[in-house]
């Protein structure tokens, strides 16, 4: 199959597909819930431990896998400790990159074990460090759905306390807000926000999704909700159309995804600058 | 000048912790109105009196007062500006943003649709002539920009007393003297209290009610005229020193070593 001169056609071709449906409907979701909660990893500069987290969902996912139930529940369960672990500690513990990455290789490894002892399908880990949203099934998308409402609730509870705490810590404690109860849920957030969106893209190209459309969105405004807002737009053309051209193209969604998302990154860091300056 | 009203007393305080005592036996009372340079040598333990007004951190042995009740956090009658570093160049924030956070970040929810502390957060940046600097950045802001950025951002929620800690470093001696004088037509025109840690005295003395000298494990308080002289000073450092003065009222002090907070300009 090939692409036609009407794209919606196209869309409405590949929509007859459940396998499509099913993929639209959690990258939708996932790109949805990423955009905002990467906009409060790149504010606390903690892009790092988001990572981090993502690769200790890994040996979750490859546990689960092990003992025969959905990778997912591993991912939730990993990220949820890890991210309790990292919050503890405190924030400026937080960006603490050597203990953080020492700690990561150790569950990486954890996870390469996990793999080897599992005997079935060896593309299973492919799909957790790389994605497989192609393969998602009604249940995980329901799943999916779900996580999504309840971190979209807890965003809007939490927001301007995030914001303060996050922007101004010091502040924000002297205010008598709880920081320390606030870093928890932002790592809870992150953990399970991650372990959705590693569906989509896999644990390695986490970033893609938390991380880059935020930073993205954020050359092109300077107010928390617009950049939200924009960091949301980015993160879901880029999930679209990665699904879009990955229905007719054999190379992998996520392919697509994380260079659409690059592709944004380099045209807004170094082009819109230009553009901005012409028209002043 | 209207009956003398105290905001903060502190009787035989003990700050620190039971195995690291920072500074002892601290009586003194700060009133209404009351503009106070907090100094002494680094590490002496100035931030620990702002952390003990906070209600961050308790006192060994002893009370401190503030408003008539022991101190507790998150109290709103108080402003504070922490001791910090500039944002970094990538923090893309409108500065209103973070005034407007002074005001109603402490509220849960969404706030979609009340525009009050949108409005609250421009008058405080009126307050502190700042209007112009709005819809910048705040990673683009100057250290003195942001200082004024920051006491917008304390003044926002009507404070009656403000905690400065060390507004003036990193500015130049003209930004320095600028900002001094805005601090203190806010303090006026508002009769808050404030409380300002600094490490040169010199240009805080045309506006100074009151010193509160940490050094040495003590502290001294009292006008400059009373704590900035060398019987006062020799007692609280424990050895003797000269407070000299120069034909412009600057002072040094000689003696010791380690002489922050009293370098002649």
């Amino acid at each position: 199959m090939t692409f036609s001169i009407n794209p919606w056609i196209d869309l409405q071709q590949m929509l007859q597909y459940q396998f499509m449906q099913h993929a639209f409907e959690a990258g939708t979701i996932v790109a949805i819930v990423a955009g905002i909660v990467g906009y409060f990893v790149v504010l606390r500069r903690s892009s790092f431990a988001a990572h981090a987290l993502s690769h200790i969902g890994f040996s979750g996912a490859a546990a689960a896998v092990l003992i025969g139930v959905s990778p997912v529940y591993g991912l939730l369960l990993f990220t949820s400790v890890g991210g309790l672990g990292i919050a503890a500690l405190g924030r400026r513990a937080a960006q603490r990159d050597v203990q953080i990455g020492t700690v990561l290789a150790f569950m990486l490894g954890l996870g390469v074990l996990f793999i080897s002892l599992y005997t079935g399908y060896a593309t299973e880990a492919y799909s957790i460090l790389f994605g497989e949203i192609l393969g998602i099934s009604l249940s995980d998308v329901l799943l999916t759905l779900v996580a999504g409402v309840i971190i979209l609730v807890l965003v809007a509870a939490v927001y301007r306390p995030l914001l303060f705490a996050s922007l101004d810590e010091d502040v924000a404690e002297a205010k008598g807000m709880p920081v320390l109860f606030l870093g928890i849920i932002f790592m809870l957030l992150v953990a399970v926000a991650t372990s959705f969106a590693v569906q989509v893209v896999g644990v390695l190209l986490i970033f893609s999704l938390m991380v880059t459309p935020a930073a993205t969105a954020q050359q092109l405004a300077k107010k928390p909700r617009q950049v939200i807002i924009i960091s949301v737009v980015i993160a879901l053309i880029a999930t679209w159309l990665g699904l879009f051209i990955a229905f007719y193209e054999p190379y992998p969604v996520s392919f697509f995804i994380t260079t659409i998302v690059f592709a944004l990154y380099l045209a807004i860091r170094f082009i819109y600058p230009k553009i901005k300056t012409l028209k002043l | 000048m209207s009956a003398k009203y105290e905001i903060i007393t502190s009787t035989n305080l003990v700050a620190g912790y039971p195995d690291n005592i920072v500074w002892r036996d601290a009586n003194f009372t700060i009133n209404r109105g009351e503009f106070v340079a907090v100094i002494g040598p680094n590490g002496a333990g100035k931030t620990t009196l702002f952390r003990l007004l906070l209600g961050l951190q308790q006192p060994v042995t002893g009370t401190i007062k503030i408003f008539n009740e022991a101190p507790k956090r998150g109290n709103p009658q108080i402003g504070y500006v922490p001791q910090r570093h500039i944002f970094d160049g990538e923090t893309n924030i409108e500065s209103v943003e973070l005034v407007r956070l002074g005001y109603s970040g402490k509220q849960w929810g969404l706030g979609l649709f009340t525009q009050k502390d949108r409005q609250a957060a421009f008058d405080a940046m009126k307050a502190v002539g700042a209007t112009d600097l709005a819809h910048r950045s705040l990673g683009v802001l100057s250290g003195g920009e942001l200082q004024r950025i920051f006491l917008a951002e304390a003044l926002v929620s009507n404070p009656a007393v403000l905690l400065l800690d060390e507004p003036l470093s990193n500015l130049d001696m003209r930004r320095e003297r600028e900002l001094l004088q805005l601090i203190h037509k806010v303090v006026q025109a508002r009769n808050v209290t404030a409380l300002l840690i600094a490490h040169n005295i010199n240009p805080l003395l045309p506006y100074l009610d009151k010193v509160v000298y940490i050094a040495n494990g003590k502290v001294a308080t009292g006008t400059p005229q009373e704590v900035l002289t060398s019987e006062c000073l020799s007692e609280l450092f424990g050895v003797h020193v000269e407070v000299l003065r120069d034909s412009r009222g600057n002072i040094a002090i000689v003696g010791i070593e380690d002489c922050h907070g009293c370098q002649p300009e």
